[in-house]
């Protein structure tokens, strides 16, 4: 959620009232944003003006300015009506090329006419292009604003594709003239890397740049880099050409729908656009925008009191939802709808239940009346059957005095395979592809990475150490959707002076015996019922040469034994790997042969 | 009782006290008598004081300094007899003790040193006779070994002498000794434990027992111990059960940009699906699409131009993306796939499951990359967002939580959606404890849901009420491998009712 800081007494002031810090908590609370810090004794100390910092909604991009928070605020207090936005006369355009197809295929475009900014309300205008460029607009790849003195320029305006060649400007704060290509090896120098470098990489491969020119070919912005140093705005500036070129038409005509509703109050007459039409004839969008008309979207009544518990006359629920800047009527149609209006400011409606949780926030979810619907008599629970088979390892393995652990699951690749001395064959584990540490590239496959990582950093414990995990691995299976899957293991080591094989193959003894499973001897021809054995195995190189073995599992009379698992004394060399300096047995079994 | 503590009661009923061990029991060393008093302080028998005092004893070289005289004195003797001697010759003559001889036959100005470097007896000494000179050394080494006026010798005087390994030094202890409380010529012995042999032979009635010290913790039972977040994990369970909740399939960590985002009616241009926040998969690198085309079908309508009285996202949706390998964000997708089945056969229906999300976030003391989400899913008809209410206070109210606030928030798949608080005392503030909603139309309608069951979802992490409950500052110290073995040897019961979030 993106967070954004204001001036304190500057917001007081639009609210016309100096909260106390816990009365504005409480609006902030009750309007569903959250005031996470205030700054006022920082800022006293420093001479500052003390700021607000508060949490916005991901959805509510007209909150990322002092302007909006005000406004809505306001409406919802009953101080304020929402604005009648209002266009006036179209006096330019914007000729969109086809080949813009190629690298960035919509743009748009608006005039703010007249307007007059206070230091304040420029900062703001800034202020909230950066939000809405690293928010809604995906740091520039989705869409890039660009913000012009339109008297420096003149329309038509082009939006075009060129070669990075042809493109030759003197970019915004520079004062030397560069070409694309130029521009592009400048920016990506360690200077700027960080700056404008961050967004080279969206056009940087591209043949053809995109550019937006006056009609004399002047250049005015390069989106999504840069401006033109040309065609700046000032605080002075009267008149401001907005152009927007963006992958994502919706999310274009948010963004100058947003910057068009919050500033236009500034224009001599407040609330008032100049659209700009956008001839766009290659792929049929020729249009004039911005569109400021409200849009209507028909609710049903019942459903709203029906989801919030509530019997509410339509003008109840009308009075709720003007305080979010809805309005709304019972529809001419139909009684049982109301027709909404939606402003151009809440894209965040998408469906009647944004609407319908508008009404409980207007009404307060704090004042809804408990619901009384819900009794627990119909439902009979159940666990999960193999977290109930996980349960009683971990129960049996407790009680045998080991320490249940729980470990990370995922790990270093060199953790799941070459410190256990074994091969990866790319057959069993799933890989991480942008892990942001060396700690995380595999999921693990074996539980034994972890149990061995948690020993090394208890080595100070007495010994012998013994602890046990019950927990999933995971391995690949192309034949599934989800191409993996999980599976259950439990692990158990016993790490001392010496191996204590015999105990950790007591403990297994013990696990099985839990599970209804007996010994049988002469590796299972002793009985043909159901038990288990261990068979001597070199296969797995993570123990020491001899000292390995398979766990064999026959179900029931008849059945065929299969393995579940293996324990071994630890290879030095494993130890040596995860640094713990002494001897170790283990055993891990698969759970889900237990189902 | 030995004979000796036989002997101490007696003397002691003799005498009526015992003002020197050492006197009476001259022939006892000191331990002996301590052990034999430690026990007969134990039945309050006597009672007794240390007297500690120094005693000097002379080394081999004192007796003989006190038998044949001091080094200088036999100095003075060796030059009288050979009128003078050459100072290279002292030690051959006298050994290493000549070099001491001549320092302190030099202080006390008894010889003097010639112009061939021979040493001579001083012109004070040559008037004298030998006998005469008073040996200081030897007088005091005799005093000292006579144990008479040691006292009077200075400490600087004993040091040196020590130093020069002429005495040693030994520590006496002598006791004072009077009778105690119980004081009586014989003793019983206490028995310290019961025996199966005094159970069987009934000898315990004739006995006596020490009294045991219970001022003390007694011996740790060897044992082992489940993890405290599993602990914690298993409340929650226990929870849900109550209330009718039945666990979910939960053991799927791999997941598609389909189950975890795209049914969730997350856009494909979200933030959460950023590289910055998800871990991808490289290998295996791309999933099938979902068998249900109908329901793909119908999630892409609904992001692409809306669908169900939605007007969409207004993007174009790809399959590519949905098709993208992901480890799970949310145990949602796990809720998701439910709520997908549960469309074949719709009716009211309780879902949860505690299990390990993952966040490609940098790890610090409150981030892991893992972590447990707990999640609860409610389905029934026509519900309300005050049953949601009544439901979250019923809930938290079985961990002792009570007196929640609700925040209208912001998720991409609920609507309406809200946070939940809690009043914390130690911080003296709100603090949220959980995320709440009803899933979105546009969610449950592509599954074929009807539009009257209307679905509850609620979640929390797992490890923040632990870390809350065990006082744990650091997640990493609760889970993963950096977890100490004591901690999880020593942490008590996970009883959530026991003010959890004060």
């Amino acid at each position: 959620m993106p967070t954004i800081s204001v001036n304190k007494q500057q917001l007081f002031d639009l609210l016309g009232k100096n909260y106390s810090n816990d009365e504005f908590d409480e609006l902030c609370f009750e309007f569903g944003v959250e005031l996470d810090e205030d700054t006022t004794e920082e800022a006293l100390k420093n001479g500052e003006e003390p700021e607000l910092k508060i949490e916005i909604g991901a959805n509510r991009y007209d909150l990322l300015c002092i302007e909006g928070i005000a406004q809505s605020l306001n409406e919802y207090l009953g101080r304020a009506e929402t604005p009648k936005y209002k266009l006036l006369k179209p006096t330019t355009k914007l000729i969109i090329d086809k080949e813009t197809e190629q690298i960035r295929p919509y743009a748009t475009a608006a005039v703010l006419r007249n307007i007059k900014f206070t230091e304040k309300s420029y900062a703001s205008f800034i202020s909230l292009q950066d939000k809405l460029h690293s928010n809604l607009c995906r740091n520039r790849s989705l869409v890039a604003m660009g913000t012009h003195d339109l008297d420096s320029v003149k329309g038509p305006f082009h939006y075009r594709a060129l070669p990075p060649k042809d493109i030759k400007f003197i970019p915004l704060n520079q004062t030397k003239e560069f070409n694309g290509e130029e521009l592009i090896a400048f920016y990506k120098t360690p200077e700027q890397k960080n700056n404008i470098g961050r967004f080279t990489h969206i056009i940087e491969d591209s043949p053809v740049f995109p550019v937006i020119m006056d009609d004399n070919d002047t250049v005015c912005s390069l989106p999504p880099l840069i401006n033109s140093e040309h065609s700046k705005i000032s605080i002075d500036t009267r008149n401001v050409f907005i152009d927007i070129t963006a992958t994502d038409k919706t999310k274009a005509e948010i963004v100058l729908d947003t910057l068009c509703a919050m500033f236009s109050r500034y224009c001599d007459e407040p609330f008032t656009i100049e659209p700009v039409e956008i001839v766009s004839e290659h792929n049929g969008q020729s249009r004039m925008a911005p569109k400021v008309e409200e849009r209507v979207m028909d609710v049903s009544i019942p459903y709203i009191n029906s989801a919030l518990g509530l019997e509410q006359t339509p003008e109840e629920i009308a009075a709720c939802l003007k305080k979010l800047s809805l309005h709304a009527t019972v529809s001419k149609n139909d009684q049982a709808l109301l027709s909404v209006s939606i402003p151009m400011t809440r894209s965040d409606i998408l469906h009647p239940c944004d609407i319908m949780e508008d009404a409980a926030i207007g009404y307060g979810y704090n004042n809804l009346p408990k619901g009384k619907q819900l009794s627990n008599a119909n439902f009979v629970a159940s666990a999960l059957p193999i977290n109930k088979i996980s349960d009683i390892f971990r129960l049996a393995s407790s009680q045998a005095s080991w320490l249940e652990v729980m470990a990370l699951t995922l790990c270093s690749h060199d953790e799941n395979f070459k410190f256990l001395k074994t091969e990866d064959d790319n057959s069993k584990a799933v890989k991480l592809a942008n892990p942001k540490t060396l700690e995380y590239q595999v999921v693990r496959t074996t539980l034994l990475p972890g149990l061995l990582k948690t020993v090394k950093e208890n080595r100070k414990h007495t010994l012998p150490i013994k602890v046990f995990e019950s927990g999933d691995v995971v391995f690949k299976n192309d034949t599934l959707e989800r191409k993996a899957y999980n599976e259950r293991h439990w692990g158990a080591i016993y790490v001392g002076k010496n191996s204590g094989f015999e105990i950790i193959q007591g403990l297994l003894g013990k696990i099985m015996q839990t599970f209804r499973t007996q010994w049988v001897a002469d590796f299972g021809a002793a009985s043909t019922g159901r038990g288990f054995w261990i068979e001597q195995d070199d296969s797995v190189k993570t123990y020491f040469p001899g000292r390995g073995a398979r766990v064999m599992f026959r179900s029931k009379e008849g059945e065929k034994a299969q393995q579940i698992g293996h324990l071994g004394v630890l290879h030095p060399e494993v130890m040596n790997n995860f640094d713990v300096p002494f001897a170790a047995s283990y055993v891990e079994l698969n759970s889900e042969v237990f189902l | 009782m030995s004979d000796f503590q036989l002997e101490i009661l007696q003397k002691l009923n003799d005498l009526g006290e015992i003002k020197s061990s050492i006197t009476t029991f001259p022939n006892k060393t000191s331990q002996d008598v301590l052990s034999a008093l430690n026990s007969l302080q134990a039945h309050s028998k006597v009672e007794f004081k240390n007297i500690d005092t120094m005693h000097y004893d002379l080394s081999k070289e004192g007796t003989e300094i006190v038998n044949n005289g001091s080094h200088e004195i036999l100095l003075v003797k060796l030059i009288s007899d050979l009128g003078k001697l050459q100072i290279k010759d002292v030690a051959s003559k006298m050994g290493s003790n000549g070099k001491v001889g001549q320092a302190r036959a030099f202080k006390n100005g008894w010889i003097k040193k010639n112009d061939s470097n021979e040493l001579e007896l001083s012109d004070k000494v040559k008037a004298l006779n030998l006998n005469d000179l008073t040996d200081d050394t030897k007088d005091l080494l005799i005093k000292i070994s006579k144990n008479e006026g040691v006292e009077s010798i200075d400490n600087k005087t004993l040091a040196d002498l020590k130093k020069r390994k002429l005495i040693n030094q030994k520590k006496i202890t002598d006791f004072h000794i009077t009778k105690g409380s119980d004081f009586s010529l014989t003793i019983t012995k206490a028995e310290t434990d019961i025996t199966s042999d005094m159970v069987q032979n009934g000898s315990y009635k004739d006995m006596t027992f020490k009294d045991y010290n219970f001022n003390s913790q007694g011996v740790q039972p060897q044992s082992g111990a489940l993890h405290p977040l599993n602990k914690v994990r298993e409340e929650f369970r226990q929870i849900f059960f109550s209330m009718g909740f039945t666990e979910m399939p939960s053991n799927q960590y791999v997941e598609t940009g389909f189950w975890n985002f795209d049914a969730l009616y997350v856009p494909q241009q979200h933030p959460a699906r950023d590289l910055q926040d998800t871990f991808y998969l490289k290998d295996p690198l791309v999933a099938d699409l979902p068998e249900d085309k109908t329901y793909m079908n119908n999630i892409k309508a609904v992001h692409e131009n809306g669908k169900y009285d939605s007007i969409g996202y207004r993007y174009n949706w790809h399959e590519k993306e949905s098709q993208k390998l992901v480890l799970r964000t949310h145990t949602t997708a796990i809720s998701v796939a439910m709520l997908h089945e549960l469309a074949k056969d719709p009716k009211p229906t309780r879902l949860f499951s505690i299990d390990r999300v993952f966040r490609n976030e940098a790890v610090d003391a409150t981030h892991l990359a893992e972590f447990h989400q707990v999640e609860g899913v409610l389905a029934d008809y026509n519900i309300t967002l005050g049953d949601l209410i009544q439901f979250m206070e019923e809930f938290f109210a079985k961990m002792g939580v009570t007196g929640l606030r609700f925040k209208p928030t912001y998720n991409p798949y609920t609507e309406p959606s809200m946070e939940i608080y809690s009043w914390h005392e130690g911080l003296a503030k709100w603090v949220e404890i959980g995320n709440s909603g009803m899933f979105r139309p546009e969610m449950l309608e592509s599954m074929g849901l009807p539009r009257d069951l209307r679905v509850l979802g609620w979640g929390l992490s797992l490890e923040r009420p632990t870390m809350i409950k065990y006082k744990v500052q650091n997640i990493r110290e609760l889970l993963g491998h950096k977890v100490s073995l004591d901690f999880i040897e020593s942490n008590p019961a996970a009883r959530l009712d026991e003010d959890l979030y004060d």
